[in-house]
């Protein structure tokens, strides 16, 4: 199966902005930068979605008056992923409002948007407001950053059951 | 036909790297927008004219403005560095 090269290069850059939204997106610890990740990946599934419905010799698909009378001469591109894209477009936008609005909950209750920071923040709360140590296994890859929370809960304990 | 839709093809690439390598968040959410515009150019070239304005007018647009105004509200917004 030969395919065009212009159908190549699209799928390229489709692919290509794909993969860089998911490792913006697994890579970065900035939460910030995530959302900006994850803006790319919507951008290369949108163009993924388009170039499904993409004839090399295709015209938009709107029939004008004098093709009225020969529908079969004509190739069109599908107009299903397209209509689909539009929706998807704005409800990008839509996930974007929503994702912003959460950053700035974060940053508001922990003034900062390190991920690492957030995740250690969030475990020590849980664990003080539950009255326990967290559990770990000692090989567990953040077993350096719980190891801090266990202390510092454990110290929340103690000087609780002292006043 | 093939040389537009190649150069419209490296520049969104190369905004994109820019937008997860570049420091300054400001110029991240340029990036971002240059993305959607060369995807824009792309589905007008693919004859989706109604997804091209969609991502023209929304996905620049709307979307630049909403991060950029978010930097402004998160306190990120430096010109410098």
């Amino acid at each position: 199966m030969s395919m065009p090269a212009i159908e190549v290069v699209l799928y390229t850059g489709a692919i290509g902005l794909s993969v860089i939204g998911l490792a913006g997106l697994l890579l970065h610890n900035n939460v910030f930068r995530m959302l900006l990740a994850l803006v790319m990946l919507e951008a290369g599934v949108n163009l993924l979605l388009i170039l499904a419905g993409f004839r090399l010799a295709g015209v938009a698909p709107i029939i004008l008056p004098e093709q009225m009378h020969n529908l079969s001469a004509i190739t069109m591109n599908d107009p299903v992923p397209q209509a689909l894209v539009l929706t998807a477009i704005v409800i990008g936008v839509g996930v974007q409002a929503l994702g912003l609005a959460l950053i700035m909950r974060i940053k508001a209750q922990y003034g900062t948007l390190n991920m690492l920071k957030i995740r250690e923040q969030l475990e020590f709360d849980l664990a003080a407001q539950a009255e326990v140590t967290t559990p770990v296994s000692a090989h567990s890859p953040g077993s350096l950053a719980q190891g801090r929370v266990r202390q510092r809960v454990s110290e929340a304990i103690t000087q609780k059951d002292e006043q | 036909m093939i040389w537009i839709v190649s150069i419209a093809v490296l520049v969104m690439l190369a905004a994109a790297v820019a937008v997860m390598v570049l420091p300054n968040m400001v110029a991240a959410v340029a990036a971002s927008s240059v993305v959607s515009l060369a995807l824009a150019v792309l589905f007008a070239l693919m004859k989706a004219p109604d997804v091209a304005m969609t991502e023209a007018a929304i996905g620049a647009g709307l979307s630049g403005l909403l991060l950029a105004m978010g930097l402004k509200r998160l306190g990120l917004w430096r010109l410098e560095d």
